[in-house]
């Protein structure tokens, strides 16, 4: 019973934020790509209720510089203006899911006012609306991704693990030749045998495919140690015994028996797929400029001038540890019912 | 206590640089040793600076040097002819105290200092000089310094006039002969001629080999090298340059190399005191460093724009012959001197100056960049931003816009990527403000982040690419350095190299303003031609220029005489005046 609510708990909070992904135009105040370059690097805007002068209200709002217009004098906190919040404004036009269009936003304010509630990035565009799309790129990514690498791990571990023999080392020792490849210079040259032009949709199969395809090795192995022990198992052999197919006894069996394994791997893939994309954005693979996605936002730490003044930066990074951790949570649930199940 | 103190710092260093110390006292004059007197203010001997090295060096051979840690190493080992002085960016005499030009300007006839010595005491001569030369000119030898000694197709002729007198003669004048010998090193004849005669000479210079193989006029030799970890130069006790009260420079005992690789772990090293020197860091950086500034004893300099200049260009190469039938379909647009104009005209150059340098950096309109006062056209135009200009420009051309997207004369839409190097983080943040200032005129542009390698390989080879962020410093103030990019027979002319005969009458034109301006004495007349090259350039925009940083550099307060140019290398020129407190 723990687990089950420990499990529901879990689906519970993934759904909330998928939902959150799924709808990021909704959610988030701008487009992703909306720079306003007066403010880099803004810090996360204050909701205020009393602002400077005193003056109580009822919405909360942002307090900004107002422009003085050129050549204006006098000093900055005469030029402090209150923005309120709206909420369900018209802004810039999104999609949902790739299908519906709208304009319509959860909450903004005024413009010249501008609210930046997670700050704003090197091009001073609002960081809360990238991590949200980023979110669609990087979570389908990583999970399509994973999924990729698990299935094949699934279908060459299985195999290996199954026949054994030959077969066994024939697809294990690849697997170790793919393993000590050099990935690096092999996507150098994967990058240079592209052509320039790759639409958005391109760059996201091709960044599923290199990463699904690169992590297969790790996962085959795991599942190839699982089908050895479990195609010993009495229930097993006395299944063969009574004249059960390979391929039923694959099927019925042994793959089940992996479930555990195929679970965690998933779950522990795609952080590593989110991570992944940060070099492969590096090597001109991953999503480019000015689409976002949690790797590119990562990948801004790896500057010493962000890291030392910008704390707002880590933020995206932040708010990963309990995704992640969900994920982790759901996973561990989702393998113990089942093992309560199994046994 | 003054006393207990040095022998504190010695003891200190002795276990920093095992065995390190002490280093070698600077030698009394002797008689007729013609000495040089430096500029600076005077200091007082003793101490070592520290620096940082992004790398280590490939080689101590001034000849075969071509990365710039390694040029940054041997410019404490060795002396010139004649050199630039970084402060004014005016010739000086160096190792030459005078020189004398013929009345045609092919004919350099220079008198060397006397009665000098190399750092292991053999005395300079003209020998070394045409010694040198003869190096730097061995086609053999494969010497990045040979295409400079070749003026008007002919190698320079070197002729020894007496023992301390050489003629340089040039097959037709050449403006900047004099700013040739910049840079160019003296090398020790009694040492590396027999290599150079055995065909060893390109082993000479390597880390491994002993210090007392290779001597120089520099102001420090070398002293012990740990790889992977740092390079010691020692003073040169022969050093022929003195300071105002008589002393012979340098002033510090020893250089201390440290290989730090990264630009940040720099700055780190730099901030924690490790280092007393820093240069080549971006403007990010300059901010995080100003935070402690008053707190951690060093400064920081801003020494305005340097002579870097960062350009987008369209790739107007000639793809009959390459196979690259959709590149060439997007050239019509590309060759379209509107287009052209409307995309400058569209990118926020403020923008880029704020976002990218955070104020630190210059906007510019043609190649020659504000730092550069000797040659800088002011009459050039610095247009603001204006989407309107841009979208009259585009529609002059043919152009045409369907719901936001820009559309050609066929009705095709207008994409095209944009190359940059994935290493370089501000050319990519400059991309990126291009990229969505072109959307706003219905260009779809995608960025293509590429490895450098890579970037090079399509720029000069392969011809594959439709256009490119990029940036070029130049090696000096005066334009025969950027004699390669203008020409368009150029290896560096980057949106057409190589070019048989010029394609278009602006390229026919700038071959011919870049060849006057090369055998024209007289400085006013070379201005007025470089002046014609730099309006066809902002006017016809082969390359659009967008911004020129600002050289930044920072130094520990104890560092004196520190006097930053903005000339390569920035910070240590005067390393022999340099001083701690």
């Amino acid at each position: 019973m723990k687990r089950q609510k420990k499990l529901v708990g879990a689906l519970v909070l993934l759904s909330a934020f998928q939902g959150l992904i799924l709808f990021a135009g909704f959610f988030a105040p701008y487009d992703f790509a909306a720079q306003d370059r007066e403010q880099p690097f803004a810090a996360p805007s204050a909701l205020h209720f009393v602002d400077r002068q005193g003056n109580v209200h009822i919405r909360p709002c942002v307090q900004n510089l107002e422009d003085p217009g050129p050549g204006a004098q006098g000093s900055r906190a005469d030029s402090v203006r209150c923005y309120p919040l709206h909420f369900f404004v018209r802004g810039a036009r999104y999609k949902i899911a790739g299908l519906f269009t709208s304009h319509v936003h959860l909450f903004s304010v005024e413009a010249p006012g501008h609210i930046f509630l997670m700050g704003s990035d090197a091009y001073g565009r609002d960081q809360l609306s990238r991590f949200l799309f980023g979110g669609q790129i990087s979570m389908l990514a990583g999970l399509l991704a994973a999924i990729l690498s698990v299935s094949i791990g699934i279908i060459v571990g299985g195999i290996a693990g199954f026949y054994g023999g030959w077969v066994d080392e024939l697809l294990m020792r690849g697997g170790e030749l793919f393993l000590a490849l050099p990935w690096l210079y092999l996507l150098f040259a994967v990058r240079a045998a592209l052509p320039l032009h790759i639409s958005q949709w391109e760059v996201f199969l091709l960044l599923v495919s290199v990463m699904g395809l690169i992590g297969w090795a790790r996962p085959a192995r795991l599942i190839r140690g699982v089908v050895l022990s479990a195609k010993q198992r009495n229930f097993v052999v006395a299944a063969r015994g009574f004249g059960a197919s390979d391929a039923y006894l694959l099927r019925r069996h042994v793959l089940p028996q992996t479930y555990g394994v195929v679970i965690t791997q998933i779950t522990l893939l795609i952080p590593l797929y989110v991570l992944a994309e940060v070099t492969l954005t590096f090597l001109g693979l991953g999503v480019g400029e000015p689409m976002p996605s949690w790797g590119s936002q990562l990948s801004a730490l790896q500057q010493y001038y962000v890291l030392s003044s910008y704390w707002w930066m880590f933020l995206p990074a932040l708010l990963l540890i309990p995704l992640f951790l969900v994920f982790y949570t759901a996973a561990d649930a989702l393998q113990e019912i089942h093992q309560a199940v199994t046994l | 206590m003054g006393k207990n103190y040095s022998w504190v710092k010695c003891l200190v260093l002795a276990i920093a640089i095992a065995g390190a110390c002490p280093f070698s006292p600077a030698l009394p004059w002797q008689a007729g040793e013609e000495r040089m007197i430096a500029d600076g203010a005077p200091g007082h001997a003793g101490g070592r600076l520290v620096v940082a090295l992004r790398s280590e060096p490939k080689t101590l051979n001034p000849a075969l040097a071509v990365d710039e840690t390694s040029r940054d190493v041997i410019r404490c080992l060795t002396a010139d002819l004649i050199h630039i002085n970084r402060g004014s960016l005016k010739t000086e005499p160096s190792l030459a105290k005078s020189w004398k030009v013929s009345r045609d300007g092919r004919q350099y006839t220079l008198e060397l200092r006397q009665g000098l010595h190399f750092s292991d005491g053999e005395p300079f001569t003209a020998d070394d000089v045409i010694f040198s030369f003869q190096v730097y000119l061995d086609e053999k030898v494969d010497s990045s310094q040979r295409d400079l000694l070749v003026v008007g197709g002919k190698p320079i002729v070197v002729v020894k006039v007496d023992a301390y007198t050489v003629r340089f003669e040039l097959a037709q004048p050449y403006a900047a002969a004099e700013r040739l010998f910049d840079g160019l090193a003296i090398l020790p004849r009694h040492l590396l001629e027999s290599s150079y005669r055995n065909g060893s000479f390109s082993q000479v210079g390597s880390l491994s080999m002993a210090p007392n193989q290779f001597a120089g006029l520099g102001p420090f030799r070398w002293k012990e090298y740990v790889p992977g970890q740092h390079l010691v130069l020692e003073r040169n006790p022969y050093y022929w340059k003195a300071d105002h009260a008589g002393n012979r420079l340098p002033y510090l005992d020893a250089v201390v190399f440290l290989f730090v690789p990264s630009e940040d772990a720099q700055v780190i090293r730099f901030q924690s005191g490790d280092t007393d020197v820093l240069s080549r860091f971006s403007a990010e950086n300059f901010v995080v460093l100003q935070k402690q500034q008053s707190v951690k004893g060093y400064h920081l300099d801003d020494l305005g724009s340097g002579l870097e200049y960062n350009f987008l260009f369209f790739n107007l190469n000639d793809l009959a012959s390459k196979g690259l039938p959709e590149i060439a379909k997007k050239q019509a647009w590309f060759q379209d001197v509107r287009f052209r104009q409307a995309v400058s005209a569209a990118i926020d150059r403020e923008g880029i100056v704020r976002l990218v340098y955070g104020g630190r950096a210059a906007p510019i309109w043609d190649q020659v960049t504000p730092g550069n006062k000797l040659w800088v056209d002011d009459k050039i135009a610095h247009p603001a931003r204006s989407l309107e200009h841009a979208r009259e420009l585009l529609h002059s051309a043919g152009f045409f816009w369907n719901s936001g997207a820009l559309l050609d004369a066929h009705g095709n839409p207008v994409e095209f990527s944009i190359l940059t190097s994935s290493s370089n983080a501000q050319r990519m943040k400059m991309a990126t403000i291009i990229q969505d200032d072109l959307s706003q005129l219905g260009m779809s542009v995608q960025l293509v982040p590429l490895e450098f390698h890579a970037l090079v390989d399509r720029l000069q080879n392969s011809y594959n690419y439709e256009a490119a962020v990029m940036g070029l410093v130049s090696g000096d103030a005066d334009p025969t350095s950027e004699m390669n990019v203008w020409l368009s027979s150029g290896e560096t002319h980057l949106w057409h190299p190589n070019q048989d005969k010029p394609t278009t009458p602006w390229e026919s034109e700038m071959d011919g303003l870049m060849q006057q301006q090369l055998v024209t004495l007289d400085y006013a007349k070379r201005k007025r031609l470089y002046d014609r090259v730099q309006e066809i350039v902002a006017e016809k925009l082969p390359v659009i220029c967008l911004v020129s940083p600002n050289i930044l550099v920072a130094a520990a307060n104890r560092v004196g005489n520190f006097r930053p140019g903005i000339l390569v290398p920035y910070a240590l020129w005067n390393i022999e005046q340099l001083y701690v407190q």
